[in-house]
């Protein structure tokens, strides 16, 4: 961090360069008068926070920053400085011992990383030097030197491509470690470079480091002898990333460009900014409440001294006379030295025990999650994953789910479903009773059982084979499964062969987008199949098993702003062809309308029904628009600067009047569970938000499926669509229709009753809401003088008051926005969001607890997330099971803590009153360590871990349980008085009972007197066992390990007093507890007050415990049986029921 | 290998992993917490009445003898200057005092247990650690060293403070007084005065007091406490021993003696008695109090009503809230099962 920071401060005078210039293998240049070495960082990665030297007071320093650590520290000093009653032993081993445990922890860590780094750093790598092949570490690398790297090596720099061992110019390079991406990608070496590196002199011009992946924009200047020197343009594709691996490629050749922490990747490495939970918030107001509380009882405790010793003859007794030096002191220092010995005597109250329980309670805890073999998932061999562990309690918070679409609530398994070609609609059949497979399932109604042409039937089906960038995997890559896949592969039947093993195996497609496989093995099953790149030539086969092929001329990529594209290919015949797909809303626009109409019927009914439609159009190009074209792309490629504009704008003229030739439908099948767990999710209470990137038709017709709005849902659309007006302003009508939804859904609404207790199943209409990302932006960042404040809380409002919120067409900082606006509104209600893909990102670092998903789209979501689970079906166990079981168990342990130190230290600030305010400790000061690390500790932190107040399977049955615990329901002030007053009224009973049974202190028979000692160990017993049996009588489930450390710690309570009585330490100056507790047993009086004052503290809770009974055991029983019996009725509509027929009856109504 | 992939991802399925150890899950049911109470409560109750008995039964005779009241002939010894005051105290009684009899004395208003007292001994010294005799704990201070830098020895607030007012119990037969023998022993805990405290090991124990001062406040060194029994004398003196038990709160009584002997061993016979005070010990420069307290005990201890009500409270409180239990659930039905 600061030395990013550092970075920054130091950097301000280089970024005012907009460019940099590498001068490849460092030669001089014809052109530049003389060759000034730039200075740019070193090739070497720190990750690391500590060295050997800065350890000690880095770590120090960063573990006293907490302020709990600070306080200890404070409290140990003035022990050591001030004459206290304790010795500075007491609070200095446990401190110690915690410092300790955390510098270990870190500094282990920390040597993980050096590791990590050393790997890297020291990994020897190959570079040209004049001529040579040296052998060099890789911190040792310049920018502008000439980096060669081998197949399946990682690059150890970003690296400009000059030279690969393939034919083609090209490279393959996966960047599953930065991006998860784990197919191979294409990257193309700079166009015209000389064979010859040792003789290439260029230059390069590129843009300073920036973060993202995907954007490069550099210019490489070529010289020639005394020819004016050649200008290539760089883009991404040329540029090859650290820590990308090399593939399929022999070695390459790059130069480097941008080194060490100015890589991409190290711009991109950014420590988690670290999530504090809801409940930590809560400890610290009660921290601060126990501080008050200490710091009041010091105050007490010396004005009380004070005015008792302004009595006469108090002050300095002739049996206790005072010291010189205490004569000596000025009067105000000692009052002040007096109230920072009270403040030590008492600030037992706030343990450092309890830091270290709650840290082990919540490391522990996590194993469970991940142990859990209900979230290990055959398919990925995967269980679920824990990032971090300081969250596992929030988990039993969350009020608001965000949720991905694709690949969160759907598969993101693409399966071709049907197309329309030409306004007639083709299914695939399986049985094929058609030679072809084709089969007319629908059409217009006028035209029933008619067919497309077959010329138009062909002409799509080639579109969709080489409308792509999908890459048939090679051979070589192939050494598992399929003996004779090789083969198979090049006699280019490898799609059969395929099929007929896995039908949905996409082993031999690569793609950035399974929806791209999915079209292509749609043509495979219609007869056409792609067979792969043949230097730039794409080959397909079609129907009569011959093999067609097409140059690739120009690939017009995807892009999500055009959301199409295209691909240009000019055919054996000559003729240049522009293919295009695209969503249905950028295609339409671009071709005839004659076409649309016929077109546009399935699209939408396809939308409607949840498939993922894309439309196909075709153009002929002559070879006059083809120049124009091609100069145009080439131009723009070059562009250093707005190459994005540039190039934009070239696709947008190429890709006009162009002829629809059909539309295809894909299934992204809803994952397993997907409805069941969004229902437990509502039926928690939390309010499910649906964000997605895709259309709107798509993305309700999956909140229909998954049962996210129901039939009775009323949805408030306010999108794109609702907005048009062609009589108004946009912004009039968007503050209409928000004042409109505001009245419906807030104002018209029975207020909701605060809190918890809210009645979900009564009658309220419940409300649907559906944004899109524009309109979302015109709500959020309208223009200043609107009253956009006023915009963004309506907004809010009607969003807190709808039971789903749908946001579709969302780029994904605007994810992160939306979960920010809710996390930041009134009552900060905890966020969840749940995702899978790269664009999930933001939102999950966001929200409080982020969920990544272990699906399809790489590993960055899982990377960044707090915890990761396979399947979205896990969600429900997670939060409803565990989440909540989680919370009940710390919050628990927090009140707990509180509480036995609270009943702890309060006989200890009475008997001030009966010292004459001299800070005398009650208890033995071996007690008041022991008291927190080891006679009370283990049992409640066995029971934080171990607790099910109500098991797991009724948790999930019943989600309405979920809000029992909601809004941190047990540590809000009211469970904090009960347990702040229970702690007061133990304590009193404790110190009371023993002084009135003092009030004759002989309590053997043999007529001998008790002490102090005796009556603070009598008090202590008493204390030890009613603080361990209340936490007996919590626990509702109680496994051997409850009853061992339960039991165990009274037995060993009993026997360390013994054992500390019954020696004569040599090294204890005063030996204050020699036989204290033998004694104490001796006498018959001293266990009946025990036993009395344990029975009489418990009395109250037990009798609570009772009389809350009646309601209690019929709720508990009669739930499950009431909620099985809804879900009996509704889970077979809902899992039965195929996704087709789960549609929007009315919409569907409409089409037919 | 991929079923040993397999084995090395997947979570072991053990009861404890998957939280699902057999576990035992108490219900707190009226069925179980009605009986209970009554069982209970009627324990207490039980308990409570022996123990009221016990304690009914013990006998307690408490004089104050600071002299305060000019009636009180320890009147006379109350100003501080008055060395060597010797004062009466006469009692008597009607009836049999039954032995063993306990004689305490008690002092209030004085606080044994503030901290800088309680500290201001030295433990090593009187194990009889003859290195600390030279140079005592700093936390002897003010009584550390006297004036010429001697060591005190035994050094200290505490012991310097010890007790020193001597009782003699005469009962008057028949005009003539009868000396009641006292008991000094056993009324030190028996680890005090074998294994706590210790004299050094030299004999005669005089020799190793030599460069020591004795406390400023005694009339005599520790050596001479008790000349007649070198088993009570110096550090391990009973007297001493039971001083240096510090008192809990500031009202304490201390065990002085035991009435065990000769004519007394059944008590003391009903008749005259006159208490001869040596009256040292100064209370009211803090406005402390001084008192003597016969007493015998039972198996409970000194006389002390306290835990017999307490326990005849808490014991009629159960047996009372059993039965509120019993209304409010027949009002509102048992549960059907367990």
């Amino acid at each position: 961090m600061l030395r990013r920071r550092l970075n920054r401060l130091f950097g301000r005078d280089e970024r005012k360069v907009d460019s940099r210039t590498i001068y490849v293998g460092h030669r001089p240049c014809p052109t530049t008068e003389a060759l000034i070495p730039p200075k740019f960082c070193d090739n070497r990665i720190v990750s690391s926070k500590y060295t050997v030297w800065n350890f000690l007071p880095k770590n120090l320093f960063e573990q006293f920053r907490r302020i709990a650590n600070f306080y200890f520290l404070i409290i140990f000093l003035v022990q050591v400085i001030v004459d206290t009653p304790t010795s500075p032993v007491t609070s200095g081993l446990p401190l110690f011992f915690v410092i300790t445990v955390t510098a270990i922890k870190q500094g282990y860590e920390d040597w993980l990383r050096h590791k990590a780094d050393n790997e890297v750093n020291k990994y020897l790598v190959t570079v040209l030097e004049d001529g040579r092949r040296a052998r060099k570490e890789s911190e040792k690398i310049k920018v502008g030197d000439v980096v060669e790297v081998v197949e399946d090596e990682t690059f150890p720099c970003d690296l400009i491509l000059l030279q690969s061992s393939r034919e083609d110019e090209t490279c393959f390079v996966t960047t599953a470690s930065l991006d998860g991406e784990s197919n191979h990608k294409t990257h193309y070496t700079v166009p015209d470079t000389e064979k010859n590196l040792e003789s290439l002199s260029a230059t390069i011009e590129c843009e300073q480091p920036q973060p993202d992946l995907y954007k490069f924009v550099g210019r490489m200047h070529i010289y020639r002898n005394d020819q004016e020197p050649a200008v290539r343009s760089l883009g991404p594709e040329n540029l090859l990333l650290k820590g990308a691996t090399l593939k399929n490629t022999q070695k390459i050749y790059g130069v480097a460009v941008y080194s060490g922490m100015e890589t991409k990747m190290a711009l991109n490495y950014q420590g988690k900014s670290q999530k504090r939970s809801a409940v930590e918030k809560s400890i610290n107001a009660f921290l601060l409440v126990y501080l008050c509380i200490l710091v009041s009882k010091a105050l007490v405790c010396t004005t009380l001294k004070y005015v008792w010793q302004s009595r006469p003859g108090q002050d300095e007794p002739w049996y206790n006379q005072k010291t010189q030096k205490e004569k000596d002191t000025n009067l105000y220092l000692k009052m002040f030295t007096d109230f920072l010995s009270f403040m030590v005597l008492f600030n037992f109250i706030i343990p450092v025990s309890m830091y270290v329980t709650v840290e082990m309670q919540k490391f522990l805890g996590s194993f469970f999650i991940s142990w859990d073999k209900d979230f290990f998932d055959p398919e990925i061999q995967e269980g679920a994953l824990v990032n971090t562990s300081d969250l596992n309690e929030e988990l039993g918070q969350v009020e608001y789910v965000f949720t991905d679409k694709t690949g969160t609530l759907t598969q993101n398994n693409m399966e071709f479903i049907e197309c329309c070609i030409d306004g007639f609609q083709y299914k695939y059949a399986d049985s094929g009773t058609e030679l072809d497979g084709f089969c007319v399932t629908d059409g217009p109604v006028s035209m029933l059982q008619q067919k497309a042409g077959r010329e138009k039937e062909e002409l799509f089906l080639r579109a969709l084979c080489l409308c792509h960038t999908v890459q048939v995997k090679e051979a070589t890559g192939q050494g598992d499964g399929v003996g004779d896949g090789v083969e198979n592969q090049v006699d280019g039947v490898m799609g059969l062969d395929g099929e007929m093993i896995h039908p949905a195996d996409l082993r031999g497609f690569i793609a950035s987008s399974p929806d791209e496989v999915a079209l292509v093995k749609g043509a495979m099953k219609y007869g056409f199949k792609f067979l792969g790149m043949e230097s730039k030539n794409m080959r397909v086969m079609n129907r009569n098993n011959d093999v067609e092929t097409y140059e690739l001329l120009h690939v017009l990529n995807f892009d999500p702003v055009r959301r199409r594209m295209s691909v240009i290919v000019r055919t054996k015949s000559g003729d240049t062809m522009l293919f295009c797909k695209g969503a249905d809303s950028s295609i339409f626009p671009r071709v005839r309308q004659e076409e649309v109409d016929r077109i546009r019927m399935h699209v939408e009914r396809n939308a409607t029904e949840g498939y993922r439609t894309l439309c196909v159009a075709y153009k002929l190009l002559s070879s006059e628009e083809y120049d124009q074209a091609d100069t145009g792309l080439r131009e723009a490629k070059l562009a250093l600067q707005d190459r994005e504009e540039k190039l934009m704008a070239v696709y947008n003229q190429v890709e006009t009047g162009m002829s629809l030739i059909g539309a295809t439908a894909v299934e992204d099948r809803l994952q397993e569970e997907a409805a069941e767990t969004m229902e437990a999710l509502q039926g928690a209470g939390m309010k499910v938000w649906v964000l997605t990137g895709d259309k709107m038709e798509t993305a309700k017709s999956t909140c229909y499926a998954c049962r996210l709005f129901q039939r009775s849902t009323e949805l408030l659309e306010l999108t794109v669509r609702t907005l048009v007006d062609p009589e108004r302003k946009r912004e009039e009508r968007l503050h209409e229709l928000l004042l409109d939804y505001h009245k419906r859904a807030v104002q018209d609404a029975p207020p909701i009753k605060a809190g918890v207790t809210r009645s979900w199943s009564s009658a309220n209409q419940d409300y649907g809401f559906i944004i899109d990302g524009a309109t979302l932006s015109l709500v959020l960042n309208s223009s200043p003088d609107s009253n956009s404040s006023c915009y963004k809380s309506l907004f809010l409002q009607i969003c807190q008051n709808c039971t789903t919120v749908l946001c579709c067409r969302m780029a994904p900082l605007q994810k992160a926005q939306i979960v920010k606006m809710v996390k930041n509104s009134k009552g900060s209600p905890i966020t969840l969001s749940i995702g899978d893909g790269a664009n999930d990102v933001s939102m999950i670092l966001e929200a409080h607890v982020g969920i990544g998903i272990k699906g399809r789209e790489g590993r960055q979501a899982v990377r960044n997330s707090d915890y990761a689970i396979p399947k979205l079906k896990h969600l429900k166990k997670l939060l409803l099971g565990h989440g909540h079981l989680y919370y009940v168990r710390i919050a628990h342990l927090v009140q707990y803590f509180f509480y036995k130190n609270l009943c702890f230290i309060l006989p200890q600030f009475l008997y001030q009153f009966f010292c004459g305010y001299s800070q005398q400790p009650l208890y033995d000061a071996a007690y008041l360590t022991m008291y927190n690390i080891c006679f009370t500790s283990m049992p409640i932190l066995a029971n934080s871990l171990l607790e099910q107040h109500i098991c797991m399977e009724v948790l999930m049955d019943n989600a309405a349980l979920y809000r029992d615990v909601a809004k941190n329901a047990m540590l809000r002030w009211g469970p904090f008085l009960y347990w702040t007053l229970l702690g007061v009224y133990q304590g009193l009973l404790f110190f009371f009972g023993v002084r009135f049974l003092f009030s004759n202190p002989a309590l053997q028979d043999n007529g001998q007197v008790f002490g102090n000692w005796s009556y603070g160990t009598i008090v202590f017993t008493v204390l030890v066992f009613t603080v361990t049996l209340k936490l007996a009588m919590d626990t509702r489930h109680w496994t051997w390990i409850n009853h061992f450390v339960i039991w165990g710690s009274l037995a060993f309570y009993m026997f360390f007093s013994f054992f500390w009585g019954g020696i004569i330490w040599p090294f204890l100056r005063q030996q204050r507890l020699y036989f204290v507790f033998a004694n104490m047993l001796s006498s018959v009086s001293a266990w009946l007050i025990i036993i009395l004052l344990i029975l009489l503290s418990l009395l109250p809770e037990i009798l609570l415990l009772v009389l809350r009974k009646p309601r209690g055991p019929h709720s508990r029983q009669k739930k499950p049986v009431v909620q099985s019996g809804e879900g009996e009725t509704q889970s077979p509509r809902s899992s039965a029921r195929p996704l087709l027929m789960r549609t929007f009856s009315d919409e569907s109504n409409t089409i037919l | 290998m991929k079923e040993e992939l397999e084995t090395a991802n997947r979570p072991d399925n053990t009861a404890f992993t998957q939280q699902r150890l057999p576990a035992w899950q108490p219900m707190l049911s009226a069925g179980i917490v009605i009986p209970g109470f009554v069982l209970i409560g009627l324990a207490f109750i039980g308990i409570g009445v022996a123990l009221f008995i016990a304690s009914q039964n013990i006998t307690v005779l408490e004089k104050d003898y600071t002299g305060v009241e000019i009636t009180s002939d320890c009147y006379k010894c109350s100003n501080p200057s008055d060395k060597n005051c010797t004062c009466k105290l006469d009692f008597s009684l009607s009836n049999l005092f039954e032995g063993p009899v306990f004689f305490y004395y008690g002092l209030s208003n004085y606080f044994q247990s503030q901290r800088s007292y309680g500290v201001s001994k030295d433990d090593y010294q009187l194990s009889g650690d003859l290195d600390y005799f030279k140079t005592p704990i700093s936390a002897c201070s003010p009584y550390q060293y006297d004036a010429n830098q001697n060591p005190i020895v035994p050094c200290g607030s505490l012991a310097n403070s010890m007790f020193n007012d001597t009782f003699k119990l005469y009962q008057i037969v028949n005009g003539t007084k009868k000396l009641v023998p006292f008991d000094g022993k056993g009324i030190a805990w028996w680890t005090d005065y074998n294994i706590k405290y210790r004299n050094p090991s030299v004999t005669p124990l005089k020799n190793a007091f030599n460069g020591t001062v004795k406390p400023p406040f005694w009339s005599k060194p520790a050596y001479e406490l008790d000349t007649s029994d070198p088993s009570n004398n110096g550090f391990v003196n009973q007297d001493f021993l039971v001083w240096m038990r510090r008192a809990a709160l500031p009202d304490f009584r201390k065990l002085y003696r035991r009435i065990t002997e000769g004519d007394y061993a059944s008590g003391l016979p009903a008749g005259n008695y006159s208490l001869e005070i040596g009256y040292n010990y100064p209370v009211l420069s803090f406005g402390g109090r001084k008192k003597v307290v016969f007493s015998n005990v039972s198996w409970m201890g000194g006389k002390n009503q306290f835990l017999g009500i307490a326990y005849l409270v808490v014991g009629s409180l159960c047996v009372v809230m059993s039965t509120v239990m019993l209304i409010v659930y027949a009002k509102f039905k048992f549960p059907e099962d367990d």
